[in-house]
């Protein structure tokens, strides 16, 4: 197994299962938890990531299959997304590719926020492109909510995010507009936005 | 250059008087009271008359314990904010009154980045997060783009808020957390309590609800153990993202929460597990202090930054961000 990545919480590898090439995603133990607090939180967000990416998916998103989970390992199982995380492509793309694929990052969020989840870390470094469709990864902080403070705290944060990490302006515009063609309630959402940004908090950059 | 610095953004005033030779952080005294309540949170109006009253009598005190003369002042410095209203006005008012009668310049100093300095003063630790922890604010703070920046927060009550309210309710007297911690020592078995980190942020009011439905039916000893289990692992975690965030390697504590060993204990694992360093000053410069009023006001003189009498005005909302970091 060939780990690809460790983060703050969890380590990706790459690996053969059953004959394709997938990605492991593992929530590694924390010394500092005692043993019970550890278990459970690690056991309860490896469920909850897995549970929101098979929803997303049920909605129509693009995100990998999940294939199997091990709890006592604290894995998930899925589908490998072979191609470029959007971090690290779309600054050197066409403007009208990158037109295409803010319109595509604007509507997917829509969608996700119509069908109930906040995806809890949007940024571009969690979003893969391939084949021509956009596919979403790293659910590990989000939830179920219909709530328009959840999901401006969710776009505010991709803002940011944009802001901090690509020079071009007009991407963010992109993103935005797309998100309010496609959903109806965008407005009440962008006002929360808004608000976020006048509390002054810096929120992060690129995750 | 020497700093008489007064702090008094809440329960404590605080008098310090610190000298800066090169990066050197000499303390010559540091000096404080707190005001307790019988009974009840802090009352701002009370609390404020607590520091009228102390104020005399730990100046004196300050001054003799530092063995210099009051006329070897060079600079006075005190909490301009954020803090709670009242309690502000009467330390500036203290700190305008010393700088108009000793003709020395004045400065007024953020309290929460003041924290942050002296731990980098006396720890000798370079470029650090700070995990801020104290009975009103909780938040996570590090150095970015020229200015202090905070990363996460909580969402409703400081960590100590919620110990204090907690220790209330089963009749500790306040400040509860350092009884709760000798309690939870005690503690052996983990009961669940709801575990609330979003992101970079953490919140505490669901946790205090839940613990307080506990008193009902398991040992107190069990109750604090796993308040703060769980309350100290959420604010590891969040220290955590946000020293992956920031790539950054060392972790210092601040806020008088930080003076639990079980906290501190916590942290120092977190820290080593990323093969990062962890830092912390002594309780009495965890807790609200003058000499980290002093030591700031200090290194903002030194970037050239004074203040007239008419900038003085206290800030009850000055944000971390606010802050014109000239010395950095
Ligand atoms: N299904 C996948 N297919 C391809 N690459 C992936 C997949 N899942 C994760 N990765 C890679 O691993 C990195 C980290 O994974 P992620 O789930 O975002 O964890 P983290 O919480 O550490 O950010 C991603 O930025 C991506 O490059
Ligand atoms: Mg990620």
């Amino acid at each position: 197994m060939e780990m690809i990545k460790k983060g703050a919480e969890a380590e990706i590898y790459i690996t053969e299962w059953k004959g394709r090439k997938i990605v492991i995603k593992r929530r590694i133990k924390k010394g500092y938890r005692i043993k019970e607090l550890d278990e459970k939180i690690r056991e309860q967000r490896t469920k909850k990531e897995a549970l929101l990416m098979m929803s997303a998916r049920k909605a129509g998103m693009s995100v990998p299959i999940i294939y199997d989970l091990h709890i006592n390992n604290k894995e998930i199982f899925m589908q490998y997304i072979d191609g470029e995380r959007i971090k690290d492509v779309i600054d050197g793309m066409e403007e009208e590719m990158q037109r295409k694929i803010c319109e595509e990052i604007g509507k997917s969020i829509a969608s996700l926020h119509k069908n109930g989840i906040i995806h809890g870390d949007i940024t571009t470094s969690n979003m893969i492109w391939m084949n021509d469709r956009l596919y979403f990864i790293d659910f590990g902080l989000g939830m179920k909510s219909r709530e328009n403070e959840d999901r401006g705290v969710d776009l505010h944060l991709l803002m940011e995010a944009f802001k901090a990490a690509h020079k071009n302006k007009n991407l963010f515009k992109w993103v935005f507009e797309a998100y309010k063609k496609n959903f109806e309630e965008s407005k009440e959402v962008i006002k929360k936005v808004d608000e976020i940004a006048r509390r002054g908090r810096y929120m992060r950059g690129v995750a | 250059m020497i700093c008489l610095g007064i702090e008094g953004t809440a329960h404590t005033i605080g008098i310090g008087i610190v000298e800066k030779e090169g990066d050197n952080c000499k303390i010559l005294a540091n000096v404080f009271h707190m005001y307790k309540p019988d009974k009840g949170g802090i009352h701002p109006r009370e609390s404020a008359n607590h520091h009228t009253k102390y104020f005399p009598k730990i100046l004196e005190e300050s001054i003799e314990k530092s063995n210099i003369h009051i006329k070897e002042i060079d600079l006075i410095a005190f909490s301009i904010g954020p803090g709670l209203g009242p309690c502000l006005r009467t330390t500036a008012t203290a700190g305008r009154t010393l700088s108009l009668l000793l003709k020395k310049p004045i400065v007024g100093v953020n309290h929460c980045i003041s924290h942050l300095e002296i731990g980098r003063a006396l720890t000798k630790c370079s470029d650090p997060v700070l995990l801020y922890v104290s009975g009103g604010n909780t938040q996570v703070i590090a150095f970015m783009d020229g200015k202090y920046r905070v990363f996460g927060e909580t969402l409703d009550i400081g960590i100590g808020n919620c110990l204090d309210k907690f220790g209330r309710e089963v009749g500790i007297k306040f400040p509860a957390g350092p009884e709760i911690e000798r309690i939870a020592l005690r503690g052996k078995k983990y009961i669940q309590l709801p575990y609330s980190v979003k992101g970079m942020d953490v919140s505490f009011s669901g946790i205090l609800t839940a613990s307080l439905l506990l008193t009902k039916k398991e040992d107190i000893e069990d109750i604090c153990y796993s308040l703060q289990e769980t309350c100290f692992c959420m604010l590891a975690e969040v220290a955590e993202r946000a020293m992956a965030h920031t790539e950054k390697e060392e972790i210092l504590l601040g806020g008088g929460v930080a003076c639990n060993k079980r906290l501190q204990e916590i942290v120092k694992i977190m820290a080593e597990e990323r093969k990062a360093k962890f830092f912390c000053p002594p309780d009495e410069f965890l807790v609200d202090n003058g000499a980290m009023i002093a030591w700031t006001g200090l290194i903002m003189k030194e970037s050239g930054m004074e203040m007239s009498i008419d900038e003085t005005k206290v800030r009850q909302n000055y944000r971390t961000d606010e802050v014109d970091v000239k010395w950095r």
